[in-house]
């Protein structure tokens, strides 16, 4: 059998949710939803993973401090220890406190940049990319529902969808 | 959905559905501009080019044509450095701390205020690239080899230190701030009938389409994005007190300024966002979103940052006597009673009573109050940082050193200059961009708009 792809329009993120929730009960695919603003809880519905970008921070972020660890060490206490008014200058240990600010500083850069360009790779957000969203108006005030499913099982999703609110259905 | 008390005011007023916001959000983007817009604009471009100018002459001539001198060495350049990047500091409050506390009030002015953290942190640069005296050897501040030797930076030095935290700060900042525009700017693409528009706005979306995996990690950047921009705001202005307080100059050398200079960046940072704001609402009609209750929260933070500046100028002096060092307590003095004494008093004035002023309600209520004690605030932390650094500075250890500091026209000028350039960008700015984060304001518009709060009250009865 062909596949079939839905188009589902909603005026309210609520009905929407709800038809989701019906929908995955009955063992359909829903494959992505658009919508003007983040629906709450829609992800746990329609089976989307949580995000692992918090854990790329966490690794960028130590990356960070690495490297201004690396650096100073190399620089102030490796390469060219300097008697600066009297500060100890010849071991990282004794010299740590003065360090703290730029291990810290390096440590967000690292992890607010890398975690940032991830996310646009990731879902490759670019300049120039093509927009995303197949219907313009998902971003100003409608909600879209992409299900893609067998021929067979096209009016029972219709019926469905219809029940619950949508305003358009389409089929691609 | 969220519910709300009902015994909380909405923070959206009048009959708005998502549709009716975008509209609201874009009538300034696709409207035409108006002839109030052309006339700040014009002030401020003049302004702006009058500081290209007088920055030109700097370089060229040396900066001896400032009024620094042997004594007094840090002067304008400093005052204005510290007071633009204090004035930056609310954006990143506003933005992140706010959205850790989860504060819905901030929707409505975060993307505003954060853009007003990127343009002050651009006009704060101008000073420190400048202040060097040779800013074509600014490279040197870099972690980069001396070319004669293998001599590196000093990273003891609260100085480089906040090379980093400056860098950084305006780095994170604008990520944030642009993320969170990616969806707007896609809002205005799909509805732009212009194709140049089209175009434009096609490329700063980055292609965003709104779909729920996109805004999973979306909510993710947003949420980890402010929880690094909390501490690193914190750590900015502790750095730069770090400038003074780890020197030996009396006066400067005390362990209060790091919270004291966070506490007073959030102060004058409020304020200029109040400044800002009641403009920006009135000239685009936005007082459905920025409602008399968003300066009415905002008020209430420049009695809690003022109060606890005004606190700190008093510790300081009771310090300054109780320590007991004849140094200490002369350079209190001098603040106060010297030949400065007039900018000591206009810093006590501005910052310590006239906030104090707030705790009316009638008068924290009052946008005309509001709009000319916010000016009055921003003039009260410039008289701050200036006290900090020049009376201290005409009075240190060697009387033989002892002179007068009086700026120069181009001292003048190019602070003019740089007032010029941030109001440029935002008056184009908010032409071109959308002011308020309208993907926001559309989650809580049934939690907090006035439309459907009513209507939940009649459900309760």
């Amino acid at each position: 059998m062909s596949k079939v792809v839905i188009h589902a329009i909603y005026d309210d993120e609520e009905p929407l949710l709800e038809s989701a929730k019906q929908l995955r009960s009955q063992g359909f695919n829903i494959k992505d939803v658009f919508s003007p603003f983040p629906i709450h809880g829609i992800d746990g519905v329609i089976g989307v993973p949580r995000t692992r970008l918090a854990i790329c921070a966490f690794l960028y972020g130590i990356t960070g401090t690495s490297l201004a660890t690396l650096m100073m060490w190399y620089m102030m206490v490796h390469d060219w220890p300097t008697n600066i008014g009297g500060k100890p200058s010849f071991a990282y240990y004794m010299n740590v406190p003065a360090f703290i600010p730029i291990s810290f500083e390096s440590t967000v850069l690292c992890a607010a940049h890398g975690m940032a360009i991830t996310f646009f790779l990731r879902s490759w957000l670019i300049p120039g990319a093509k927009a995303k969203n197949p219907d313009p108006r998902t971003t100003d005030d409608k909600f879209m529902m992409v299900i893609e499913t067998e021929e067979g099982s096209k009016s029972n999703i219709e019926s469905i969808l219809k029940n619950g609110g949508a305003s358009e259905v389409h089929y691609k | 959905m969220q519910h709300e008390s009902e015994i909380r005011e909405p923070l959206i007023l009048g009959k708005k559905s998502y549709h009716q916001i975008t509209e609201d959000i874009v009538r300034p983007i696709e409207g035409k501009a108006s002839k109030l817009w052309y006339i700040l604009l014009t002030i401020a471009v003049i302004c702006f080019s009058w500081g290209i100018g007088c920055l030109a002459y700097t370089i060229g001539t040396g900066i001896g044509v400032w009024g620094s001198n042997n004594g007094v060495d840090w002067a304008w350049d400093i005052t204005n450095f510290v007071w633009w990047i204090g004035i930056g500091h609310a954006g990143t409050l506003i933005s992140a701390v706010l959205l850790l506390f989860r504060q819905k009030w901030r929707m409505a002015i975060n993307r505003s205020a954060e853009a007003m953290t990127i343009f002050a942190v651009m006009c704060a640069a101008i000073f420190v690239t400048l202040h060097t005296g040779r800013p074509w050897l600014d490279y040197w501040l870099f972690p980069l080899p001396n070319q004669f030797g293998s001599l590196w930076v000093n990273f003891n030095s609260p100085l480089l230190w906040d090379v980093f935290a400056v860098s950084t700060y305006f780095s994170v900042s604008l990520v944030f701030w642009y993320t969170g525009l990616i969806p707007d700017f896609a809002m205005i693409r799909d509805r732009a009938v212009k194709p140049f528009a089209k175009k434009m706005y096609g490329i700063l979306s980055f292609g965003w389409g709104g779909s729920a995996r996109h805004w999973s990690r979306f909510e993710e950047v947003s949420l980890v994005l402010a929880g690094l921009s909390t501490p690193l705001v914190f750590s900015v202005h502790s750095i730069v007190s770090m400038d003074f307080a780890t020197s030996v100059v009396p006066g400067w050398h005390t362990t209060i300024f790091p919270p004291y200079f966070v506490a007073g960046a959030v102060f004058s940072g409020f304020a200029m966002v109040l400044t800002l704001l009641l403009i920006v609402r009135k000239i685009y009609h936005l007082e459905n979103y920025i409602t008399k209750k968003h300066v009415e929260y905002m008020n209430i933070i420049i009695i809690v940052t003022g109060s606890i500046v005004g606190v700190a100028y008093l510790t300081e002096l009771f310090i300054s006597w109780y320590s007991g060092v004849e140094y200490e307590q002369y350079a209190f003095l001098n603040r106060a009673t010297g030949p400065y004494w007039w900018a000591y008093a206009a810093m006590m004035t501005c910052n310590v009573i006239s906030p104090q002023l707030f705790w009316f309600k009638k008068l924290r209520t009052s946008l005309m109050f509001t709009f000319i004690l916010s000016i009055v605030v921003n003039i009260g932390m410039w008289f701050e940082r200036f006290v900090i650094i020049v009376p201290t500075l005409c009075r240190t250890f060697l009387p033989s050193t002892w002179n007068m500091y009086h700026p120069t026209f181009v001292d003048i000028g190019i602070f003019t200059g740089t007032i010029g350039m941030f109001f440029t960008f935002f008056l184009l700015f908010t032409r071109y961009f959308p002011v308020i984060a309208q993907s926001e304001l559309k989650t809580i518009v049934k939690s907090s708009g006035q439309e459907y709060k009513e209507k939940a009250k009649h459900h309760a009865h």
